[in-house]
């Protein structure tokens, strides 16, 4: 294969495209300098009798449900408050057992029967749980980390938060595995799951929490049903694909054994795929505790709401322990759950059965964890961790911010001011000037280049769903923060990327600090960057920057490193320097892997834009968030889907261009 | 010397009755293939191609013997997986009739293929299509797990058929574990743990390297000799094909070009195609004396006789050793001689007698 080959074609259709580049950024140029007045109002903003007052319909219809729909006997809000009591049950058990003790009557007149799980007991079990599946080492990790959560005051939230995560996870993992299975067998019923995905992944999870409030009330099992709800797509998509991945000769062996259809499915298939189904199991844990904060907005308590609690308080050191206290949990859970996926591929026959055998830890785990209930009555010190032996380091971080605040205010705003006036303003002012005709029309030419007709037209349709809906100004402030951040994520990323993809000690020390980034819930984000530059845009642009920056590193040295070794060597021998062979060789066709990953970007980016809306920016994040504060309904749904439509419009386009370079590089599989 | 009787591996066995028989199957892939195909029985290539179809098994006929190794040989491309699968019925048929024990697979619901399956039919795979997740025990107990079998049952069939192909004091790694000859005899200790009648291997030795290759064909004709199934084996190794097989049909393009012994497609080609294959065959491990035999009238003195079915590898020592000709003898009958020069002549390598 020829080297030079790919990058020639690159060139040349970049240079037929040209005229069009040129055009478009003129013509919008043109737009944002025009003299006021020149571009007709109804360009800028769509009048008010031509908007589809979709939100309205949505909050008649969601009040249509909640008070008159009705399924024979039991109306429609009943049938829901009725799935919501059952949920309620395990969830309930689970905090019995971990937060508050068993008790026996109601209210007042409750008698306390036990105390909860002593804290020593889990912390306990939990080490024993690491050293089987993952060793020593592991075993260390995860009793550091639930120390952590004694040690700082932050057990009974953890606990809460924790017995939240234990019920949600399986509702989640089963759920997801039954959906998976029924898209796998009927293609059909894909057809019908695979959008509802793209949406439910895109929509921000605000959108939603206000229909979930209307339906199943305020409290921890509302919270509860909206993390399943977050967390659950993934495990859809991992199961579809992982079944897609056994190989045709094993479900060939299957059927010709004899198997049954169940047979073939529960015995041969599901098992065949269990270490990628697992990688789906990881991911509905650690979106799970994604949303605990966000849960703890309909009353979930726990964690969550002592971060929330505190960033309202803009109590910078409470909520950052609070935080600390999540991510750390978030690392106990992702570090046991990766051990139990790989756990199977590592095991030997001879390595017989792991340091601690299953069924004595089980014995041995559930008689500690009684024990410990019946002795936490007479021993307080055992229910509860002690008060006397917590630690808190919030006096310090004030200190610290404080510190910062009086010495640094002066560099720091005039950094930020800075960045503003030259930034932000100009480009929120640039796009703000566009003409929604303008832009709806370039997006559809750009969908026509890089897909065809198809690919114009859904661009075109998801681009007319926001301007007609009413909300194209607030999502063209979505679009000036979210192309910013990613700009700056890429500046910085792109390289950064590209150096790790050269270096294997770089990457490793990255790769450590980008799984660990990543592992963090997204509003622990928000607390340094509020600390140092309060609120506004520029707080919540770096916020989104440093939530989402992690993709596109990761995907930029995956890109680099998986070049075939070959064309670097062809490279070599042909005489290219260093510097020739990454911007000829390496770069080129490193390219849609690239691209790919400022696509996970601009999603994360999105995600996170949202949720900095708490820490006051104009856009759609705005809308759904006052929505939620309203309770309306519609509102929140439309501005939700209206991220969303931003967010599919974007994937289109970088899929579609992404496919159509890997065609020419010869890359598709 | 005196008659040479080692009676061949291959020698012509009492022709058993039919086991597996297909009749007019076709396999085509594209749109609307069914009804294309009951429109026009007998399309041509231009006119699949104008209806969009992909045809991988043309027309395909053929009859498989109790007791018989047939093999199905061709390229890749040629359409014997996809052949196999259907004589399996894994892949459903476009239309033709597939006959198994004189009943029509294709008409069976799903109840009775499963019974089939469970209890007649064994299949080995190129990929050796091991359960990850189960060690070699439940892999090998696994078709009889799927039965209902009862556990120690299971286990005690599974440990015969791991000893069969010598695996025993592995029974408990995981297939990972295994070099590619070990997972592909486990691959055929489970094939073989529900005594299947009908065995079905798809390139079973094609993944793994030739030493081992070589060593598995020898494990595989030991099995044979204890077990005497009937066997459909499909290879794309022509060498492989006249070491262990009674019959071969070679495919090309979807279609049967030719079915016969080794010998009969090495002396009478049916088309170029098959003359190509057979050129650098092992000639001298294929034909017989019957085949190089000149006639024997006027020849006064022979050196000793030689059965027809001996190979020439096994009679050209002694017949190179001898200025005198062989007499080709079966029972009292004198059938013509053997000489040095027609020894000779394939020896060296004359592309026709």
């Amino acid at each position: 294969m020829n080297t030079a080959a790919p990058a020639v074609p690159t060139g040349l259709r970049l240079r037929a495209g040209l005229p069009f580049w040129l055009a478009a950024i003129g013509l919008s140029l043109f737009f944002a300098l025009a003299p006021r007045g020149l571009v007709p109002r109804w360009a800028l903003r769509l009048p008010r009798d031509l908007e589809i007052p979709l939100d309205r319909y949505l909050s008649q219809w969601m009040d249509w449900l909640v008070t008159r729909a009705s399924f024979g006997p039991f109306t429609f809000k009943e049938v829901t408050r009725g799935f919501a009591w059952l949920m309620d049950w395990p969830l309930s058990l689970a905090k019995s057992l971990l937060v508050s003790g068993f008790v026996l009557g109601q209210g007042s007149a409750a008698e306390p029967l036990s105390a909860p799980v002593s804290w020593a007991a889990v912390i306990l079990f939990a080490g024993l749980l690491a050293a089987r599946l993952g060793g020593a080492r592991l075993a260390l990790l995860v009793v550091g980390c639930f120390a952590y959560l004694a040690l700082f005051g932050q057990w009974s939230s953890a606990m809460v938060t924790l017995s939240s995560i234990l019920i949600a996870v399986p509702f989640g993992v089963v759920g997801g595995l039954l959906l998976g299975i029924g898209g796998f067998r009927s293609p059909r019923f894909e057809r019908l799951l695979i959008p509802i995905l793209d949406v439910m992944q895109t929509v921000p999870v605000f959108a939603y929490l206000v229909p979930i409030l209307f339906l199943f009330g305020f409290g921890p099992v509302a919270a509860m049903i909206a993390t399943i709800i977050y967390a659950m797509p993934p495990m859809v998509r991992v199961t579809l694909l992982a079944l897609r991945r056994v190989p045709a000769e094993i479900a060939e062996f299957g059927r010709m054994a004899g198997c049954t259809r169940r047979q073939l499915l529960w015995k041969v298939l599901v098992p065949a795929s269990r270490p990628a189904l697992m990688v789906g199991v990881n991911q509905v844990i650690m979106l799970s505790l994604n949303m605990v904060i966000i849960a703890s907005m309909i009353g979930a308590g726990g964690l969550g709401y002592d971060v929330l609690a505190s960033l309202r308080r803009l109590d910078i050191g409470e909520g950052l322990e609070a935080g600390v206290a999540i991510t750390v949990l978030a690392i106990a859970l992702d570090r046991l759950s990766q051990a139990a996926a790989t756990r199977g591929e590592r095991l030997r026959h001879d390595m017989g059965r792991g340091i601690v055998d299953r069924g004595r830890l089980l014995t041995g785990a559930g008689l500690l964890a009684l024990a410990s209930m019946a002795i936490g009555r007479e021993i307080p010190a055992l229910a509860a961790y002690p008060e006397a032996f917590e630690v808190s380091t919030a006096p310090y971080w004030a200190a610290l911010v404080k510190w910062i605040n009086v010495n640094f205010f002066d560099q720091l705003e005039a950094f930020k001011t800075f960045l503003v006036l030259n930034l932000l303003v100009p480009v929120k002012r640039f796009l703000l000037a566009q003409p929604w005709p303008w832009v709806v029309a370039l997006l559809a030419a750009l969908g026509l280049r890089l897909g065809g007709v198809r690919l114009a037209l859904t661009v075109t349709g998801f681009a007319m769903f926001v301007v007609l809906t009413g909300f194209w100004t607030k999502a063209m402030i979505t679009v000036y923060l979210c192309g910013l951040a990613v700009v700056i994520a890429a500046l910085i990323g792109i390289p950064l990327g590209i150096a790790c993809g050269l270096s294997e000690r770089l990457w490793r020390f990255v790769q450590g600090v980008i799984d660990t980034l990543q592992t963090l819930p997204s509003f622990v984000y928000l607390i340094p960057v509020v600390m140092l530059f309060r609120v506004g845009d520029f707080a919540a642009m770096i916020a989104v920057v440093l939530y989402a920056v992690a993709p596109v590193i990761r995907y930029t040295a995956h890109g680099v490193r998986s070049i075939p070794p070959q064309l670097v060597e062809a490279g070599t021998t042909s005489g290219c320097t260093s510097r020739q062979l990454l911007f000829k060789v390496r770069l080129p066709l490193a390219l849609p892997e690239i691209l790919l990953g400022i696509n996970q970007t601009i999603m994360l980016a999105l995600s996170m834009l949202v949720i900095t809306a708490l820490v006051g920016t104009r856009d759609l994040g705005q809308e759904v968030y006052i929505a939620l504060t309203k309770a309306d309904v519609g509102q929140g749904l439309v501005a939700g889907l209206s991220v969303a439509a931003i967010a599919m419009i974007a994937d289109r386009l970088i899929g579609a261009g992404t496919t159509h370079m890997k065609q020419r590089l010869g890359l598709a599989t | 010397m005196d008659r040479p009787v080692s009676p061949s591996p291959t020698e012509a066995k009492p022709a058993g009755e039919i086991k597996l028989a297909c009749r007019h199957v076709w396999k085509l892939f594209g749109p609307r293939a069914e009804r294309f195909l009951r429109e026009n029985p007998r399309p041509s290539a231009e006119e699949l191609r104008a209806a969009g179809l992909i045809p991988a098994v043309v027309d395909a006929d053929l009859e498989v013997r109790t007791g018989e190794i047939f093999i199905i040989m061709g390229l890749s491309g040629s359409g014997k997986s996809t052949l196999v699968r259907c004589l399996s019925r894994l892949i459903e048929p476009t239309a033709g009739q597939i006959f198994f024990e004189g009943r029509d697979l294709l008409r069976m619901r799903e109840r009775e293929m499963i019974e089939i399956r469970r209890h007649k039919m064994g299949m080995v795979f190129q990929h050796f299509a091991l359960l990850p997740h189960l060690t070699v025990l439940g892999n090998v107990a696994f078709p009889l797990e799927v039965q209902g079998v009862d556990r120690a049952t299971r286990e005690r069939r599974a440990m015969e058929m791991i000893e069969l192909v010598g695996l025993q004091g592995r029974e408990n790694y995981f297939p990972r574990e295994l070099s590619g000859g070990q997972q592909q005899r486990v691959g055929i200790a489970r094939s073989l743990a529900v005594g299947p009648e009908l065995w079905f291997l798809d390139e079973p030795f094609s993944a793994l390297d030739p030493l081992i290759r070589r060593e598995m064909q020898n494990e595989f004709l030991r099995l044979q000799g204890m077990l005497e199934k009937t066997i459909v084996f499909i290879t794309h190794d022509f060498d492989e094909a006249v070491r262990l097989a009674d019959r071969i049909a070679i495919m090309q393009d979807g279609r049967i070009v030719q079915i016969g012994t080794p010998e009969e497609l090495i002396l009478a080609p049916a088309t170029p195609y098959v003359a190509e294959f057979t050129a650098d065959a092992p000639r001298v491990k294929i034909l017989t004396a019957r085949a190089i035999m000149i006639p024997a009238d006027g020849i006064g003195e022979f050196a000793g006789e030689v059965l027809p079915q001996a190979r020439i590898a096994e009679i050209a020592p002694a017949v190179l050793a001898d200025a005198r000709p062989f007499a080709v003898v079966e029972g009292d009958r004198l059938l013509g001689a053997v000489d040095r020069e027609a020894v000779l002549r394939v020896l060296v390598g004359g592309r026709r007698q």
